[in-house]
Order: C-alpha cells, then structure tokens, then sequence
C-alpha cells in the first residue's frame, strides 16, 4: 500500500496524476461555460477566456418554453422515476440480502442481464409497445423505461448495503413488537438510507443524462426532456449552429447534479450503523 | 409472568439438520434457568423457538398455558436481550427503551414515565439523550437490559447477554443481573456457553449438547452428580479429570491405583457396560496433599506418588498439574466434542494431565515427588460407550459412597474402624445391597 507509507515523492507523484486527470475531466466542462458566455460572433473565438462576456445565450434559452418546459419534464421524470426506483428496488434488495428462496439467484441474474442489455437494441421493440399501448410522447412513457432501467442498479447497490445492517436488528425489533415491514421501515430502512441516497443519486443520474429513450420516445415538448430539446434548438438562421444556447443549455443541466452531489455527499459517506452492536 | 413449557419440541432445517431434538422441559413461573453447552449445540436455537424468531419443526411451545407455536414474536410478550444487544443505532437510549412501548401505542406520557424508571434502576438516567454509538460496551448492555425491562414482559429471554463485555465487567454484572431477575421475578431464559455463568446465575440449569438436552438440574446437583461423561466434563473449572479403568477381579483399576466397587455399581457396570473397560472421573478438588489428609479420612481414599510437572498458586488455592503412570488417555466422543470446544485439538492430551486443588498451605514444589491422595467417595465411573455415569444409580440411593478403596463400606466402616467416615458422607441411611463384600486387600500405591 503505497498510499500508506508514501515517501514525498510518492506524494508529489500522486498530486501529479491526481491533477492530470481531474484538468482533463474539467477543460471540457469549462470550455462549455466558457462558450456559453461568449457572443454569436465570438463562438469562434479560439480564446478560452470571452472578449465579451454576455448573457445572451442565457437569456435566449431561458426566455422559451423550447427549454424551460423540457426542464420541468426532466426534474419530474427523473423525480418520479427514481422514487419508484428506490422504492421497489429497496425491498427487492432487502429481500435478496435477507431471505432465501427459491429462484432467488435467477432473479439476480436477470436484474444483471438488465442492466447488461444494450440499451439501442430496445428502442425500437419499446417504441412499437409504446405506440401500441398509448403511452409514446408521455411522462409514463419515459419513466417506465427508467424505472426498468433503475432498478437493477438499485438492487445491486442497496442488496450490498443491506447485508452491511445487523440482521439481530430485525430480530429485536421483531420481538419487541414489531411487524415485519415496521421492522423495514422504521429500523432497517433509516439505516439503510446513506445506501437509499447513494442509489437514488446514481438512478437520478442516469434518468437526468438519458439521450437515447428521450429523443426516440418523444416528439414534442410536452414530454421532452431537456438533453432531448436542445437537439431542436435552432440557430439565428437555417444555416447556424445553435453553439451557444447549447452550452448555455448545457450548464444549466448540469448545475441540478452539482447541487445534488454536494447536498447528499456527507449522507452517503455517514457511516450510521455504528453503535448498533459492539464497538 | 408466565411459566414456559417446551413439549418435545425439535427443530429441522429445510436441509435436513437436526438444530434441536426433542426438547421438553417445563419452566416455572419466576425461574431462572439457564440453557448451557458449547458452541453449535441448539441452545440459541431453542432460545429463538421461544422467541418465536424461528419456527418450530415438531413439538409444542406453551407460554402462560396458551399455545405459541404459530404466533409471531410480537404476541408473545416476551422480551430479548441480544448478544450483540442489538441496539437501534439511530435512534436515543430512551427512543431505544420506549421503542416497543411505542409498537404498542402505549401513551407518551407512560413511556417516559416507564423508560425514566428503568433508566433509574440501570443508572442510564444522564444518558437518555445520548446514541448507543457514543456509550460504553457496559452501558450498551444495561441499555440492553432496560429496553427489556421496560415492557415488563411475560417472559426475559438471554442470548450471551455477557460475552461482550471484559472479565471485570462480565462479573459484576452477572451481579446485577441476578439481583435485577429477583427484584422482578419474571421468568428467565438465559442462553450461556460459559458453565461459571451458567452455576452462578441460574435456579435451574439445562445442558444441551448436538440439539439435545443432556441434563436439567440445580446447579450443584449438576455438579455433584452429572447423568453423562458431557455435563461431567463441561461443568467444572477446571474440569473433571477422566482416566481409563478397567474392571478386574470385581475391582475397578486405574493408574492411580485399585478401588472396590460396591456390589451394586458392580452389577451396573456389568449390566450397562461394554465389557470390561471404563472411564473414571475424578474432579480436582477431590485430589488433596495426603499431609493435609486426617489419618481417619485417608483409608476413604488412595494414595499415590506423581511428579508435578506445573504447581499454580492462587492464593486461596494451590492447583498441581502432573502426569501419572502409563496412562492411556481415555477416547470418547463426547470428551472430544468437549476438547474441541475449549480449543483443544485431541482429547486424549486432555487425558493425560491431571489437575488436583490442593490445600494452599501444601509445601509440595513444582518439579518434585509428592505424595498425593484422592477421595474414592467422589469418584464417578462412566460407560466409554455411552457416556452413561452409572455411578449415579448407585448414589442415587447411598449419598456418595460408591466407591471404596480396599477399606470396609460406608455402613460397616463407622461400626468396624471407629471412624467418622460415614457421618462424613452424608448418608446415615442404611446401606441396602451396597455394601462391599470385598476384603481390606490392596490399598493400592501404583507407582
């Protein structure tokens, strides 16, 4: 373990990499901030920090219902879908880390096998269903793939938090009169919320970040969510590329994610089982 | 307050295991009985049956004279104290001790009155307020203990409510428990592998080996007559020291020397017993320096020479660990199970050392000769085949006399010797069919 007994080079050497690899991550995200302050004009501008500054593009996106109405789409897809998520996914898992029955390690191979698929392969099978049961252009008809999608990763992540809590927890609140499911709600279930948060974040994510589902499974913006909405933002003419109300778009996106990870950090990282037995 | 009866009740699992066998025992109101044995032999298994935190296979389970066998933990009014004690993490001592009081929709106001009485008795009261994660292991314990309290149950079930907590600890609150369990009078179950715990605490104590109750009795009847070569060994520390015998010439021989067997145990060696071998046990308080010995006590008993390989002083007590003669070791399942449950890898290594309790006055040292003498009275004599102890059929009915060294018996010694052998033991009775008829012969020294 180099991290352990690391010399100040060693130390030296892991700041290097460390600060190599999150500039690479940040120089896109920054370049698109960068962008979305910039003016028509300047798009071109190779300079990475604007002439102008201008909040045009904000103004622009911000000022129709070409976004903002995909906006609420996303925040109340992603919302609902991922409650449903949590919550279904929570008590499958409690039941993979807790009970044994039969069929039990066929149920997790399919979750696995869900998750695995690819997910172009279903777009056009889903759109067909979708079309057929009426649910294409509808909130339904994103949170549903979302869900199905959501809950192979909840299972996983909460089945590994699951097993973490003491099972004589159960017990004692079981013989101290609890039914089974008072028992998951009001013991297991608060000390299995950093694992709750953590899945609700990921299954968030990936509702929030979805391009494919969102951009084949609707055609207005009645249900359209926002990375799907700014594929149809359109330049001043024909023949402009709309590069700055998409970087504008863009940023705003992402903010809601920030705001989350920063708010539920500490939730995921508090290790809340301690004291439950022995130190 | 409720009496528990458990009806032949046994536990399979869907693989087939047999956790508990046919398990009947009748708990009275207001008793204390401990369930003891080693690890994996059903006693935490039985203790949840009761509980009702797993289902009983065959058999019935009565609480208060009411069938249990299909009700849930819940309507059973009982409480449990875990090994783990199974605090809720996230919740305050007092949210902790109220918390089923709560389940039960019992008003705010009673679960603060109940929840502060309890914490009063356990000296918890400064901190109610706090999480489990910043207490101590003894105060986790007794917050334990209250949360079980404080529903003021039918029944307190025990699972190693100790064996988290360091020695010191460990004894005084087995204290407290005890006076706590007087103090209330409810019914208690407590589920122990450690046989000091087990005979200080309990009224009653059951020893379950393999899922199945091996004895049920007070704590010295335990001790004094253990039905099997099991309890014999488990209870005791340091346990009873087993030697390989045989029976020749209507005497019982051993490496320490030659005893005569009273008529009766004669014949129910002979009926019981495979053949001609047996096992004898022998427990180290009933080994003493023949210095210490009166002159009247010693023709009770055998005395032998051994060379003490290892002398412990305790103060109160002297304990002499030596080796003697060629002995075998004895082989027994039962004394393996028991070997490998205190950590030890074969039995037989068990069964070469002998440990005596000897006066702490003895001026015997480690490394020399002493002369040492061991009380034929206490001696117990077990079937290797079954473990059976078929001294106690005899004893049964003449105190402890069972076994004399070539000396004349209980009832004819006091009148033949003059001596006070026989008030000593206990039996003033007369002695039906037991007495000896084996002459004073070799009182055997065998070097």
């Amino acid at each position: 373990m180099a991290a352990i007994t690391s010399t100040p080079r060693q130390k030296t050497g892991w700041g290097v990499a460390n600060f190599v690899v999150i500039a690479l991550a940040l120089i896109p995200v920054l370049w698109m901030a960068s962008l979305s302050f910039k003016t028509p004009a300047a798009i071109l501008d190779p300079s990475f920090i604007p002439a102008q500054w201008t909040w045009g593009n904000y103004d622009q996106i911000l000022s129709t219902s070409q976004f903002i109405r995909p906006l609420i789409n996303s925040i109340g897809i992603g919302i609902i879908a991922t409650l449903i998520a949590v919550v279904f996914a929570s008590m499958a898992a409690y039941a993979i880390a807790r009970l044994r029955f039969p069929g039990k390690s066929v149920l997790i191979g399919m979750a696995l096998l869900i998750a695995m698929f690819p997910q172009i392969a279903l777009v056009t099978p889903l759109f067909n269903i979708e079309r057929a049961l009426g649910l294409f252009n509808t909130w339904p008809g994103l949170i549903i793939p979302y869900v199905t999608f959501g809950l192979p990763l909840g299972i996983y992540t909460l089945s590994a938090f699951f097993r973490e809590i003491p099972w004589e927890l159960e017990k004692a609140a079981k013989v101290d009169g609890a039914t089974p499911f008072q028992a998951f709600v009001r013991v297991i279930a608060p000390l299995a919320a950093p694992g709750m948060v953590t899945t609700a974040i990921l299954v968030f994510l990936a509702c929030w970040n979805d391009f494919l589902f969102a951009i084949s499974f609707t055609s207005t913006i009645s249900s359209r969510t926002a990375p799907a909405a700014m594929e149809y933002f359109s330049g001043s003419s024909q023949f402009t590329v709309p590069t700055g109300p998409i970087a504008a778009a863009a940023c705003v996106i992402t903010i809601p994610i920030i705001v989350f990870v920063l708010f539920f950090q500490r939730r995921i990282v508090a290790g809340l089982t301690s004291g439950a037995v022995k130190g | 307050m409720a009496e528990i009866i458990l009806d032949h009740v046994t536990k399979r699992y869907p693989d087939g295991a047999l956790a508990v066998e046919d398990f009947t025992m009748d708990i009275a109101d207001g008793e204390f009985v401990i369930l003891v044995g080693p690890s994996g032999c059903g006693k935490s298994t039985t203790l949840n049956m009761i509980a009702g935190l797993e289902d009983i296979t065959e058999g019935e389970l009565r609480i208060g004279g009411q069938v249990v066998n299909q009700k849930s933990p819940k309507d059973r009014d009982i409480a449990m104290v875990f090994q783990s004690y199974a605090l809720y993490p996230h919740m305050t001592v007092r949210q902790n001790m109220g918390f089923a009081l709560k389940l039960a929709k019992t008003p705010q106001n009673v679960i603060n009155e109940k929840v502060e009485e309890a914490a009063r008795i356990l000296d918890l009261t400064q901190h109610l307020d706090r999480r489990p994660a910043n207490l101590s292991g003894g105060q986790r314990q007794r917050v334990a203990m209250g949360r079980a309290i404080v529903r003021d149950p039918a029944a307190f079930l025990m699972d190693e409510p100790l064996s988290n907590l360091d020695a010191k600890l460990r004894v005084q609150t087995r204290t407290e428990i005890s006076r706590l369990q007087r103090r209330l009078g409810t019914t208690t179950v407590y589920v122990t592998h450690d046989q000091t715990e087990a005979l200080t605490l309990g009224d009653r104590v059951a020893v379950m080996r393999s899922g199945v109750l091996q004895q049920v009795a007070s704590p010295k009847d335990l001790y004094e007559t253990p039905v099997n070569l099991f309890v014999a060994g488990f209870i005791g520390s340091p346990s009873m020291n087993f030697l390989s015998g045989s029976i020749e010439d209507g005497k019982l021989r051993t490496s320490l020397g030659d005893f005569t067997m009273s008529d009766r145990l004669r014949r129910e060696v002979e009926a019981e017993g495979s053949g001609r071998s047996v096992i004898v046990g022998v427990r180290p308080e009933n080994f003493e320096d023949v210095a210490f010995v009166s002159p009247g006590h010693r023709p009770e008993g055998i005395t032998f020479h051994a060379n003490i390989d290892v002398l412990e002083s305790l103060g109160s007590d002297v304990f002499v660990y030596f080796t003697h003669g060629r002995e075998q070791g004895v082989n027994s399942a039962e004394l393996e199970e028991l070997a490998r449950d205190a950590g030890r890898g074969d039995a037989s290594g068990s069964g070469d050392t002998i440990v005596a309790r000897i006066d702490a006055e003895t001026q015997i040292r480690e490394g020399h000769d002493a002369e040492l003498w061991v009380d034929g009275r206490s001696i117990h004599v077990f079937d290797p085949a079954s473990g059976k102890n078929l001294s106690l059929a005899v004893r049964g009915d003449d105190g402890a006399a069972v076994i004399r060294p070539a000396a004349p018996s209980a009832g004819t010694a006091a009148a033949a010797a003059g001596e006070s052998a026989a008030t000593d033991t206990g039996s003033g009775e007369p002695v039906s069919g037991a007495g000896s008829t084996e002459p004073a012969g070799s009182a055997g020294e065998a070097t």
